[in-house]
């Protein structure tokens, strides 16, 4: 029986598939890929998972690190939507009619965010947090038109390696706050100096980089005449008051902790939200609720004219593919979990990070938290004879500790920033502890 | 409610709409992919180190270029990673150039990409569905950044003059940019780098298969010769006598794209999909894809023109052009229509300089039964009656969506939905 391949090539009257590679001059033309051959799938999947055994998950090894990404616990039907291929397998939803589900899915999930944020519209999502900082940065210079950009200096410093690629082409420029060595928070003295009619933006977080919660959101509010950027961390939004009741104008995050794995940092979720005034100069894909001909309910992609596919050079932003599939595993969680779930998990990271940070408080030689207040999920804890030689030794004894601040702020070499989440078992904390004994 | 792949035939021009395989799905979900924090020591995730390592190797070698950064997000990521990479190797020679040149056949994130970071573009006409020579001649000059080409190009017509291109732009000092868009079309026969480009971005959601997942995640590699691999973003995956590690001493590094290394689950899906397919594997893919289009474009003729002459790679743009004026039936039409018939339909109205376009990729995941329903399918569809098709769909979960309605008045939000006042 002749192959589909050759009963397709006698129809076109071809001899050979090669023929309809007649077109590529034989100057560029490449004998083979210089690769090897293919291997059956057992082989692969073997050769792979051994490959990949070689890493110790934060199952094998109790893991204190956070800084933007966090091992929470995802619910097995969060799983089961996203795996649903209709889902999965499909592309960007630019036929309405036979995209519902998805549409709809992406529809819920901007709503999510809004009512966690206090926004009014969300668009389906950043590359990341870092990336969302990024076109928030230049979407306050769209909306003020000045050229300077506030963000704190304790930031980490990925989301301002990111943000500093971001603002090119723009005009803009990157100056940073300082923070209050005694509170952890911003130093709003040195926010009032910097303010200048030339401030297009100021970004601050709620947890910030330091897990501290920002009190400080209404006077930082009235200090700024430009546009107010608040990053958040979602699950903590669950139980503070959202942005948008301080006057926040976009809401950006990193929304991993909704449903997603850490996936040793990617893919992640960048959340992006404003105001209803805003939405014509928001970068990304946005899905709207209209009706079809029939006059029944329908979702569709919509400000299509403020995309790279319409609006070409003159875009909001270039982004095309983003990260769709995390939206709707976000929305997923946030449904499964409902308010009520989602304030538990909040609590519970609240009250995890606090017993922690006691703990650790309590072994001579360790300060935790170094600042005082509220924490979310992480805390900072120094050791004034340094933190290096701790973090060498219990890596030695298969514990990681949290994440070294040397690289992040120079006041703080002797310092890391240590994370918690509902998952760590008691047993994980009581290693940690009776290692960090061994330093006292 | 929702069409994926796994439902039914996905010819959606330019976005490489193939089979997504499961046992990567399965590799992905292993806890040694989902359950490692990016701030991990070195020592704890020589796995995963290996597995980027590799990727990178492997795709450097597919594309003919020297090294591979896996940073990038997406593809207009990896043009904006690339765009940044060329100034820096300009700026090292003590050149300002702002100058990118795009044919007006270009992927929409091309000119978004060069337009984020400020750059002049200058969109050169196509003639014959080809790049102009003269006109690119004519364009190039000392503030000549790059070029942005995707080859084939989005018509799916492969750049004959290919080198005379790179030698114009060359000459002018400037640098060539592939979009790797279309790779699906040349793996085995050709490379970006035996091309003469100077940097290409991946598409590994499309060439390489990893799941669309509604619009992302997806994963922009980029790959540059070697004058300008001391510019890469940090940090770069090294190997040494002591294990794989995080380069990030590399003082002339453009900086960061992301914040960690990339979409890591997707690159563990590509790197497994490469080995599964090999060298020899994935010339098959490539002369499968381009067997698929040439064959749905042979067996439509008299049905839809098929504008400029030539062979096609991976994919063809038909025009209703014809269609429309004679029986006042659009494209917008025949792709509503094609719905009910359990298809997806093509892209549509891209690239512009082609009317009423409809773009046909097919991939190499089809068989020819799929082919053949799909242009039975157009060949009834473009004989009924006319009503019948602006009113389509028919037998989908909604009828025609009202999108104008949907822009006049955006509603975002429950809350938006809700709140007293109508939106502004």
């Amino acid at each position: 029986m002749p192959s589909d391949e050759d009963e397709m090539l006698r129809e076109m009257g071809l001899r050979s598939v090669d023929d309809l590679f007649a077109d590529i001059p034989s100057a560029v033309r490449i004998p083979k890929l210089d690769i090897p051959d293919g291997l059956p799938e057992d082989q692969v999947v073997a050769r792979v998972t051994s490959m990949l055994r070689a890493n110790r998950t934060v199952v094998d090894m109790p893991t204190f690190l956070g800084g933007g990404l966090y091992d929470h616990f995802v619910p097995a039907s969060v799983r089961a939507v996203v795996s649903r291929s209709e889902f999965y397998t499909s592309y960007t939803p630019y036929q309405p009619e036979i995209s519902q589900g998805l549409l709809q899915a992406l529809w819920e999930y901007q709503s999510l965010i809004c009512e966690l944020t206090g926004m009014d519209a969300a668009n389906t999502s950043m590359y990341d947090g870092s990336t969302a900082l990024g076109e928030a940065a230049r979407m306050a210079h769209r909306i003020h038109g000045g050229r300077i950009f506030l963000v704190p200096r304790g930031l980490r410093h990925n989301r301002r390696a990111v943000l500093a690629n971001y603002i090119l082409g723009a005009g803009l420029e990157v100056r940073e706050v300082d923070y209050d060595r005694e509170s952890g928070m911003l130093d709003l003295a040195k926010l009032k100096t910097a303010m200048s009619p030339d401030v297009c933006g100021v970004y601050v977080e709620n947890p910030n980089f330091f897990g501290r919660f920002e009190e400080q959101l209404e006077e930082i509010r009235d200090m700024t005449t430009g546009v107010l950027v608040v990053g958040v961390n979602p699950i903590a939004q669950a139980v503070v008051r959202p942005p948008g009741d301080f006057g926040a104008d976009i809401v950006v995050g990193e929304g991993q902790p909704l449903g997603t794995q850490m996936n040793f940092g990617g893919p992640l979720l960048g959340i992006f939200a404003c105001r209803q005034q805003h939405i014509r100069k928001m970068p990304g894909r946005v899905i709207g609720l209209t009706r079809d001909a029939k006059g029944h309910r329908a979702f569709c992609m919509t400000l299509q004219t403020r995309e790279q596919h319409i609006r070409r050079e003159k875009a909001m932003s270039n982004i095309c593919t983003n990260e769709s599939l995390l939206a709707v595993a976000a929305a997923a969680y946030m449904a499964v979990l409902g308010s009520n779930g989602l304030r538990r998990v909040a609590a519970e990271n609240i009250r995890r990070a606090k017993e922690l940070a006691a703990a650790i408080d309590k072994i001579a030689g360790f300060e935790a938290p170094l600042f005082p207040g509220a924490h979310f999920n992480e805390f900072v804890v120094r050791r004034k004879k340094g933190y290096a030689a701790v973090h060498r030794a219990l890596l030695e004894k298969g514990i990681h500790g949290g994440l070294p601040l040397t690289r992040q702020l120079p006041e703080l070499s002797d310092a890391a920033l240590f994370a918690t989440t509902g998952r760590h078992t008691p047993e994980a904390v009581g290693r940690l502890l009776a290692a960090l004994e061994a330093f006292r | 409610m929702n069409f994926g792949i796994d439902t039914g035939f996905y010819p959606l021009g330019s976005c490489t709409m193939k089979f997504n395989p499961k046992f990567t799905e399965e590799l992905a979900a292993l806890p040694t992919v989902t359950r490692i924090h990016p701030d991990q020591d070195e020592s704890t995730v020589q796995g995963a180190l290996r597995v980027l390592y590799e990727l990178q190797d492997l795709l450097a070698r597919i594309a003919g270029m020297d090294a591979v950064t896996l940073q990038p997000a997406a593809g207009a990521q990896g043009e904006y990673t690339g765009l940044l990479l060329a100034q820096a190797y300009h700026r090292e020679r003590g050149e300002e150039r702002h100058q990118v040149i795009i044919p007006d056949t270009a992927h929409g994130t091309n000119p978004a990409s060069a337009g984020m970071l400020g750059f002049d573009l200058i969109e050169i006409p196509s003639k014959d569905g080809r790049v102009d020579l003269k006109a690119l001649e004519a364009a190039a000059g000392p503030k000549t950044l790059a070029l942005m080409l995707t080859n084939p190009n989005t018509l799916g017509i492969f750049e004959e003059h290919v080198l005379d291109i790179a030698q114009i732009v060359h000459d002018a000092g400037g640098l060539l940019y592939y979009d790797g868009a279309n790779f699906n079309a040349i793996l085995g026969r050709t490379s970006p780098g035996k091309m003469n480009f100077d940097i290409v971005h991946f598409n590994l959601h499309k060439t390489f298969t990893t799941p669309h997942g509604g619009g992302g995640p997806g994963a922009g590699p980029v790959g540059v010769k070697k004058p300008l691999e001391p510019f890469l973003p940090v940090p770069v995956i090294g190997l040494n006598g002591r294990g794989y590690h995080l380069d990030y001493d590399r003082p002339k590094s453009i900086g960061k794209v992301r914040a960690w290394y990339g979409n890591f689950a997707l690159l563990v899906r590509a790197y497994a999909y490469i080995l599964r397919m090999g060298g020899d594997g994935l010339k098959e893919v490539s002369d499968r894809a381009v067997l698929n289009a040439n064959y749905i474009r042979h067996r439509l003729a008299g049905v839809l023109d098929v504008p400029f002459g030539g062979l096609r790679k991976h994919e063809f743009v038909a025009s209703a052009a014809k269609l429309a004026a004679e029986r006042g039936v659009r494209t917008v039409d025949l792709a509503k229509r094609l719905m009910d018939f359990g298809y997806h339909p093509p892209t549509v109205y891209f690239p512009h300089l082609v009317e009423e376009a409809l773009m046909v990729e097919p991939t190499e995941t089809e068989t020819k039964e799929t082919l053949d329903g799909f242009v039975e399918a157009l060949k009834k569809i473009v004989k009924e009656d006319p009503d019948t098709l602006h009113s389509a769909p028919h037998n989908t979960a909604v009828a025609r969506v009202d999108e104008v309605q949907a822009a006049r008045e955006p509603i975002l939000s429950w809350r938006t939905l809700k709140s007293p006042k109508p939106p502004s």
